[in-house]
């Protein structure tokens, strides 16, 4: 079971609260998981990657144990405790004012 | 007894207030989509119960939401569960995908260099005269989409972006936006839209072919005033019994046509400044026009701390100040291009909201003012619709 912890907004617009919980078939990496997301929350698409490029939006960040991977290739696999759930998937928008 | 629900677009979320048709009782509701850029929310005029609205959020983008009960509830269309699944089996969720036709190309930079044209919000949606399910969206950076599901998928009328005159538009302060789109309402193929910093275009052919409309526009920020295009109009408006009477607020300036936009005139007059942003029409009477100056481009506040409507019962270059109700000392708020409408009753309603949060409504086409509410965020826009 892999945890998602979605920025406010998200949370508001997928009418969810806490964290998101869901399975992931293939090898556990950022797109998988965003794919497996936008799967179960359809009208989330094009708010965390773009619709066409699925380029990760400018000002959405994603966290895992500590650590900023935004940077990091969507198809990098990611740590166990993600895998496992022991650790939460975190998707923020960065900080920015407003 | 008539009833008026007023629906209005904030910085941090959408407000619809409603009153019977006396228009002195006032119930508000909301935040709708709490913390999102609301840019505008407007009904159809053919099912006033199916409300359209652009969410926006420079982090997570453009969504759109739609109503079928008149804004108590919303949706993201297509999100049903009978339409979640396209024929592969993947869900569509693309109520929100806005993908420029072909190779989108370039327009002119702030800078006066190419800049790649990039999908960044929906300014302003306006549903058919005819249709319900029908919707067209101005766009920034800016282009033309319409959608004939409800707002389920949306495709571009390109032949606007794709004007010969594009690599010459350019973004004004506030992007590049196709903030303005009229409907004729005795020609379904003929539509007015316009863009800062562009210029006024019209279809007729239902959004194939475009023409630039600014024969007679003059500005002095541009190399050529009197350039084809890079304008920056910030609203044009209609009365709808004289589709071909039209009215314009531009940056400096304000401007009438009485040929569809083939020639312009100035008609400020007497205004105490021509800059300013909304411009509207009196419902029944179509000589009836309102602006709300402010003092210049780069003070956003009105002349002389006084927030004053004027209006014009001519047409154009005889004002007078609307003031009753009114702050008329230290008063620094803008009314934005969007922000201001008017209803169907008799008398005519007219309203506006300010970046300071106010909602104004005036019973009476102006001769006093109340606030309906004071304390909003920051006002984008306010649609009227009067009910039955």
């Amino acid at each position: 079971m892999i945890r998602i912890v979605l920025p406010p907004h998200l949370r508001t617009l997928a009418r969810v609260d806490g964290e998101v919980e869901l399975d992931v078939d293939a090898s556990v990496t950022q797109r998988s998981i965003l794919d497996e997301l936008e799967a179960r929350y359809p009208m989330l698409r094009g708010t965390m990657r773009d619709h066409v490029t699925h380029l990760r939006r400018p000002l959405v960040r994603f966290f895992v144990c500590g650590e900023d991977l935004s940077h990091e290739s969507p198809d990098a696999p990611l740590p166990e405790a993600i895998a496992k759930g022991s650790e939460p998937f975190v998707i923020v928008g960065a900080i920015a004012g407003g | 007894m008539s009833k008026v629900r007023v629906l209005v677009g904030t910085r941090k979320g959408a407000f619809i207030l409603t009153a019977d048709g006396a228009r002195k009782r006032w119930k508000v509701s909301g935040p709708h989509f709490a913390g999102w850029e609301i840019y505008h929310v407007k009904g159809s005029p053919v099912d006033p119960n199916r409300i359209y609205a652009s969410q926006t959020s420079a982090w997570f983008g453009q969504v759109i939401q739609r109503s079928d009960d008149g804004g108590k509830t919303w949706h993201t269309p297509g999100s049903s569960p009978d339409e979640l699944k396209s024929p592969d089996g993947m869900p569509k969720g693309e109520s929100n995908k806005f993908v420029y036709d072909g190779i989108p190309g370039t327009h002119q930079w702030y800078d006066g260099t190419q800049h790649p044209w990039e999908f960044k919000r929906v300014w302003h949606l306006e549903p058919s005269l005819h249709d319900p399910e029908h919707v067209y969206a101005g766009v920034e950076d800016a282009a033309l989409f319409q959608s004939k599901d409800g707002g389920k998928s949306w495709n571009e009328l390109s032949g606007l972006r794709q004007h010969d005159t594009g690599p010459k538009w350019q973004p004004g302060a506030g992007g590049m936006c196709l903030h303005t789109i009229l409907l004729d309402p005795q020609d379904q193929k003929r539509i007015f839209v316009a863009i800062s910093a562009a210029g006024a275009f019209r279809t007729d052919d239902g959004g194939t072919t475009w023409k630039p409309i600014n024969h007679g526009l003059h500005s002095e920020y541009i190399p050529d005033p009197a350039a084809e295009v890079g304008h920056c109009v910030h609203r044009i408006a209609m009365h709808s019994s004289r589709p071909n009477t039209l009215f314009m607020q531009k940056h400096w300036d304000v401007m009438r046509s009485d040929d569809s936009g083939n020639s312009w005139r100035e008609v400020s007059g007497n205004l105490p400044s021509d800059f300013g942003f909304p411009i509207d029409v009196h419902a029944h009477e179509p000589e009836t026009i309102y602006v709300v100056p402010i003092k210049s481009d780069s003070e956003h506040y009105p002349p002389n701390r006084r927030l004053r409507v004027y209006r014009s019962r001519t047409g154009g270059n005889e004002w007078e100040a609307l003031t009753k109700g009114l702050p008329q000392r230290n008063c620094y708020v803008n009314v934005l291009r969007d922000a201001m409408s008017v209803d169907s009753l008799d008398p005519c309603g007219i309203y506006f909201g300010t970046t300071g949060g106010q909602v104004y409504t005036s019973p009476d086409a102006g001769d006093s003012w109340k606030p309906i509410v004071r304390d909003l965020p920051a006002v984008l826009s306010v649609e009227v619709q009067t009910l039955p």
